[in-house]
This record gives C-alpha cells, sequence and structure tokens, in this order.
C-alpha cells in the first residue's frame, strides 16, 4: 500500500496525463495550457492585494481599537484620581473587553501576513516556472516531429501542471481564509460605526467621559493653579501635587493635567 | 529523486534518503485513517523537516515533474483526506 506522498504525486500526474491525451495535437495543449498559466499568475496576483488589502484593513481596525484602550486607560486613572472607583471600574472593564478584541486581531493579522508571503513566493515560483515553459514551448513547437516531441512535452507539461496545482490551492486556501476574517473585520467595522466601541478620533463623547467632565469640572482649574503654585515656589508640579495635605489628596492624579477629556 | 512541498516548492534527494521517508509515509497515512489529528501532524512535520535536511532546494525555473508530492505544513488532516478522494481539492 502507498503512503500518502505517493498517493498525492500520483494523483497530479494523472491530472496532468488526463489533460494531455485530450490533446489532438500537443502544440494546442503547450498554448492552451501556457493561457491557462498566465491566468492563474493573474489571479495569484490579483490574491495577493486582496490579502494585502484585508491586512491593512485588519491593521486599521487594530489602530482604533489600541486608541479607544488607551483612551479607557486614561479614564480609568482619572476617575481614580477624582475618588470615583465605580467610574474607573467599569472603563476598565471596557477596556479589558477591548483587549480581548484587539488580541484576536492580532492573530488574525499574523495569519494574514503569513498567507500575504506565502502567496507572494508562490507567484515568484509561479512566474519563473511560466517563463521556462515559454521558452521551451517555443523550442517544442519549432522542432515538432509527433514522435520526438512526446516525451518532451509530457515532462514540460507534468512540471507546470503540478506548480498549478499546487499554486491554484495555495491561493483558494488563501481565499477561504480571508472571506472568513473579511467576515469578522465586518463585524468590528459594525461595532465601530454602531458606536459600541467608541469613535476613536475621540470627538463623540462616551458616558463615562461625560460623568468625568461633571465631576471634574472645577479640579482640572484646581490642579493647574496648584502646578502653577509650585512652579512658582521652585518645585515641581509632581511634588506640589503628591506631596499635598489630605484637602490635596484628590490632586494625586498623576499627570491628569496632560488629560483633557474631549475639551476640543 | 524530486519531491515537492506544497506551498513551498520541489527538493531533490538521494535515493538513499527513500527508506526512511517511507516509514514516516506509512506512519502518516495510518494516522490519516485513524483520525489521530495530533500524531498526523506530528509525522507530517517530521517528514517534512527531513526532505528539507537531506534534500536540495530545485530551481524556481525547473520543469521537472514530482515522484512524490507532500502537503503543506499548516495542512489539516481533512485537508488531506480530500486531497487523496477521488473529486480532490487539487484544481486542473
Amino acid at each position: 500500500m502507498s503512503g500518502v506522498m505517493k498517493r498525492m504525486g500520483m494523483i497530479f500526474r494523472a491530472k496532468a496525463n488526463k489533460a494531455l491525451d485530450r490533446a489532438e495535437d500537443p502544440r494546442e495543449t503547450l498554448d492552451y495550457s501556457y493561457q491557462k498559466q498566465l491566468e492563474l499568475l493573474q489571479k495569484v496576483r490579483r490574491g495577493v492585494a486582496d490579502v494585502a488589502t484585508s491586512r491593512k484593513r485588519l491593521e486599521l481596525q487594530l489602530n482604533q481599537l489600541q486608541s479607544q484602550s488607551s483612551k479607557l486607560e486614561d479614564q480609568g486613572r482619572k476617575a481614580l484620581a477624582l475618588g470615583r472607583e465605580d467610574l474607573a471600574r467599569e472603563a476598565l472593564s471596557r477596556r479589558a473587553a477591548l483587549q480581548q478584541q484587539v488580541t484576536d486581531l492580532e492573530t488574525q493579522h499574523e495569519t494574514l501576513q503569513g498567507e500575504e508571503e506565502k502567496l507572494t513566493l508562490a507567484a515568484q515560483r509561479l512566474q519563473a516556472k511560466v517563463d521556462a515553459f515559454r521558452t521551451k514551448k517555443e523550442t517544442i513547437k519549432a522542432t515538432y516531429t509527433a514522435a520526438q516531441a512526446q516525451t518532451r512535452i509530457g515532462e514540460a507539461f507534468s512540471g507546470i501542471s503540478e506548480e498549478m496545482g499546487d499554486v491554484g490551492l495555495a491561493i483558494q486556501r488563501a481565499e477561504d481564509k480571508t472571506a472568513q476574517l473579511q467576515a469578522r473585520a465586518g463585524a468590528i467595522d459594525e461595532l465601530l460605526a454602531s458606536g459600541a466601541l467608541d469613535d476613536p478620533t475621540g470627538m463623540a463623547k462616551d458616558d463615562i467621559a461625560a460623568e468625568l467632565d461633571r465631576i471634574s469640572g472645577g479640579t482640572d482649574v484646581e490642579l493647574e493653579l496648584q502646578r502653577m503654585k509650585a512652579e512658582l515656589a521652585g518645585g515641581t508640579s509632581q511634588q506640589a501635587i503628591e506631596g499635598g495635605d489630605a484637602s490635596a489628596a484628590q490632586d494625586q492624579a498623576e499627570g491628569s493635567t496632560r488629560h483633557k477629556f474631549d475639551k476640543q | 529523486m524530486i519531491v515537492r512541498i506544497m506551498g513551498e516548492g520541489q527538493w531533490t534527494l538521494e535515493d538513499s534518503h527513500f527508506d526512511e521517508l517511507n516509514k514516516l509515509d506509512d506512519e502518516l497515512l495510518a494516522e490519516m485513517e485513524t483520525g489521530d489529528a495530533e500524531g498526523f501532524r506530528r509525522t507530517l512535520c517530521a517528514l517534512l523537516d527531513e526532505v528539507r535536511r537531506c534534500g536540495a532546494p530545485l530551481a524556481d525555473d525547473a520543469l521537472e515533474p514530482s515522484e512524490l508530492i507532500l502537503p503543506s505544513p499548516d495542512a489539516t488532516l481533512d485537508e488531506v483526506r480530500a486531497m487523496l478522494s477521488d473529486d480532490g481539492l487539487i484544481p486542473g
């Protein structure tokens, strides 16, 4: 009983032989095969472009999710500085959900990158084989006599036919994987569009930001004053804030003056 | 002899390596038939590594048919089964 690799070899050869047997004049088969090769090359190149487009789209989404995640982290920090642990918890749990999405997208991004590399290499290999086949085909046709050309046609045809089968399968698999990932990417787009994930431009106000704005209305001004006083006194703002008395406990927001939420 | 690893290209191997490859190939077939996905993955990787280790890559523009053909490293058990079936996955 033959194993996997022998059987697969036989299957490829059988396919090539079947195509050759159908031909009345082998020269026509060579020309037809060459046309098919050029079509496949085009298809592989389109495949590479499609996968690259999907990859770029994922990168864009990853950036959006990551900026949203950073924003939620800042909000959590600010809420905690203002003594609102409930708000901070909410912001951080939303961030955790986003991080899960980010992790999933990163995995998909790796998959797509792998497919893109494989297809690029497949396209290069196929291009080299197609060029070699064209030269061989023309030589065979120029010196054609039915008897002597049969073997050489068979060899050239088997070689290219096998490569085409291999590359054809690679492109099929890449298309399947890309279609699955695109469906997922579409779902993320919908989430972004529906506002379930916040507008990454930061123009829209989410409920946490609105609440933070409400409760920190005067606090930012107080923090700014504290910082200026400290500067005038020759100290650093950090010392002024961190070294404050109990009444300034709420001012312990590390760098909170840097985060002017949605005050564009 | 010439061996193709799908998705990677072709390698030329001395016939002396054939025994070792055959052993692994029989194991691979047995694992495929019993549905042992883990064993299948392990043996497939070993088989591919052996080909890459012992073989010399064939030039991209060589038009040689392969005597043996191996699935790509990430091929699943089901995919290989389908390739070996009558309809097969292989285009053309």
